[in-house]
């Protein structure tokens, strides 16, 4: 870790009131990672990371960037050098979105024309259609506006790019595909970003490492976001963290769990079917809702398979898509299409432990329903063979530390 | 009619004068209080200073202001500076308050958002500040253009040629027609150039668009019921298509 793009050393900030809002910062940056400061408010992470563009000048102690102390940078030329997102998206509304993106390179003398090109290139690169580029930021909406902003950051090419909580005033839904479109964005540019949040499982999600910012502007924790959730440095970590953070810990740890087949029945056909490792995609049963018994004795040999619950059937459709479960009556009969629960949320094979324990826990019949690539059911996995999992992984990890 | 009819070339020639006394000082008025108000807006001790001082000029009765002004200036009585300047004061009066409250109005994030990416403090207020301040503005310099319109004619009393001039003429010799004049061309004047001005705001402000349903930028919002029912329709619905896009991606 020799090439540090950010280094604050000794950083202070107190208010001609008596505030202090950062308190004898010391952190180190590496170049392209991103960086997570997270804390409550008042913590003084967006302070900290306005002294990277001279937005606040500290009063004592020194940012340097690249080697550079900041405060010898002149402060327009700084920050021309550093895309900066924030909440609102910030965006210019008497510009058009393409002049707005396009509001960098403009101040640093492109023309006006190669700016627009430019920007008209980049609206696709976080995802919008070009025909967006007349529109004024009144026509989009909250996610789209941020997309521009995020755009607009990378307009100047930075090298740095500074996000404050850019994300936090969007839907939900919004959000997570902006957090992953985000994602995808570093793999691809592997800028240094400094991103701010409150918002704890944001700060897990996104970041190489997290700073955890306390109260006073103390630095309160600053590390890898799996390390944060295994080891808080103190209370107020471990507090601010959460009631969750075992669950959330789980995120960081890939399931291998072995599928077992399901009893399936395909709507609309009603032909019931076994789905899962072992069993030819579309082997069937046969005739669907007749008696139990004889359904019984015709399947036969899916009932000493384990995951055969005789108390649920997994409704999919003609494509094996999962559509949700049906409780099965003590006779073996299915109940009618109406009672049909919306299952619960979905897994793939690879995907972390918990996210496996989600589809386990939120699914009625308490099995996992594991999906292939295409959407189709692999198999299911029990919520005891989760939990066997989780039971394993824990003790591979904390037997580690005793055989030096 | 008939007096109309012998007499439109004077009526005319006055209502030239009275367009250039107070068009003129409108121009003025905003030159001087922009940077006024600029300077005034957000400062603690500069603000309440010019706000206020600016509103007890309006409290100046006009025909004291037209005659002492001469003593003052040095301009002879009957001279048009001093329309032109006891109108600027006016402006200014007027302008200062509603451009205070035009800089106040802006969206401190954009403003934040400006200076985070680079833009050096005068090209911030040119390129950012000015035309975003432009709807609250446009509300006072109606105001101030209308107020203006009606009260140039008063210069007439004084012997300073406007369309006044036909109410103090007619009065004199009794020409019911002449005043009738006066007042129709006067109100005539008046009710174009503040339409202009409203038409002038809309162009400045097309990015505030009705329904769209986005936070409004500072100012009101004016409803739009010409032009845009095809554009701003057609927006909403390619945006919804993305917004659907958008969504897309998450998960069942």
């Amino acid at each position: 870790m020799t090439d540090m793009a950010i280094l604050y050393r000794g950083v202070s900030k107190v208010y001609p009131d008596g505030t202090t809002a950062v308190d004898h910062l010391d952190l180190d940056i590496p170049a392209g990672s991103l960086t997570v400061f997270v804390g409550p408010s008042g913590c003084g992470k967006t302070t900290s990371l306005r002294m990277l563009n001279r937005m606040v000048e500290p009063t004592s102690g020194t940012v340097e960037i690249n080697g550079q102390d900041v405060s010898s940078i002149p402060a327009a030329k700084l920050r021309r050098s550093m895309g900066y997102v924030m909440q609102q998206s910030g965006l210019l509304p008497h510009r058009t979105v393409e002049d707005n993106i396009a509001t960098v390179p403009r101040l640093n003398g492109v023309s006006k024309r190669t700016a627009r090109a430019d920007a008209r290139q980049l609206l696709a690169s976080v995802g919008l259609d070009e025909s967006l580029a007349t529109r004024y930021p009144a026509q989009l909406s909250g996610g789209q506006q941020q997309r521009v902003g995020v755009a607009r950051a990378l307009a100047a090419d930075p090298p740095i790019l500074l996000m404050d909580e850019p994300f936090s005033a969007v839907d939900p839904v919004v959000r997570q595909d902006l957090q992953r479109e985000l994602l995808d964005l570093q793999k691809r540019l592997h800028r240094t970003i400094v991103f701010v949040t409150h918002d704890i499982d944001e700060a897990v999600l996104l970041g190489n490492r997290v700073a955890v910012f306390a109260r006073g502007g103390r630095l309160a924790q600053y590390t890898t976001p799996e390390e944060l959730l295994r080891a808080p440095a103190d209370d107020f970590v471990a507090d601010f963290i959460g009631r969750d953070r075992g669950f959330r810990s789980l995120g960081f740890d890939s399931a291998t769990v072995a599928l077992q087949p399901v009893a399936a029945i395909v709507s609309g056909t009603g032909e019931r079917i076994l789905l899962g490792p072992g069993m030819r995609d579309g082997a069937t049963g046969d005739g669907g809702t007749d008696d139990g018994g004889a359904a019984a004795g015709r399947v036969a040999p899916w009932q000493s398979a384990a995951a055969t619950d005789p108390d649920w059937l997994l409704v999919v459709d003609e494509r094996r898509h999962p559509l949700g479960w049906l409780p099965v009556s003590a006779t073996g009969e299915p109940a009618p299409s109406d009672q049909l629960r919306v299952g619960g949320t979905l897994w793939h094979d690879g995907d972390s432990l918990r996210t496996a324990l989600d589809a386990a826990l939120s699914s009625p019949s308490g099995q996992a329903v594991a999906v292939n690539g295409d959407g189709s059911v692999a198999g299911v996995v029990p919520g005891g063979d989760v939990m066997r999992a989780i039971e394993e992984q824990r003790s591979a990890r904390y037997d580690r530390p005793e055989h030096p | 009619m008939n007096w109309l009819t012998n007499n439109w070339h004077t009526v005319l020639d006055l209502a030239g004068a009275h367009l250039v006394q107070s068009v003129l000082p409108v121009v003025l008025g905003l030159l001087v209080s922009v940077p006024l108000a600029r300077l005034a807006a957000g400062s603690r001790w500069l603000r309440p200073l010019l706000v206020t001082g600016s509103s007890l000029l309006y409290t100046i009765p006009s025909l004291t202001l037209f005659v002492v002004l001469p003593l003052v200036l040095g301009t002879r009585m009957t001279s048009v500076v001093n329309v032109i300047v006891a109108l600027t004061l006016y402006v200014v009066a007027i302008l200062v308050r509603s451009c205070v409250d035009a800089f106040e109005s802006l969206d401190r994030d954009v403003l934040q958002a400006a200076t985070a990416m680079g833009y050096r403090p005068a090209r911030r207020f040119f390129g950012v500040e000015l035309p975003l301040a432009v709807p609250v503005m446009v509300a006072g310099l109606r105001v101030a253009t209308v107020s203006n319109i009606s009260m140039v004619s008063v210069g007439a009393v004084i012997g300073i040629q406007s369309l006044g001039t036909l109410f103090t003429d007619g009065l004199r010799r009794s020409i019911v027609a002449e005043i009738l004049v006066g007042i129709v061309a006067t109100v005539l004047i008046a009710v174009v150039l503040d339409q202009l001005l409203r038409l002038l705001g809309q162009v400045l402000t097309r990015w505030q668009r009705p329904g769209t349903g986005a936070r409004e930028a500072g100012g009101r919002r004016r409803r739009d019921t010409r032009g845009p029912g095809r554009t701003a329709g057609g927006a909403r619905d390619a945006t919804g298509a993305l917004a659907a896009v958008e969504s897309g991606g998450a998960r069942a």
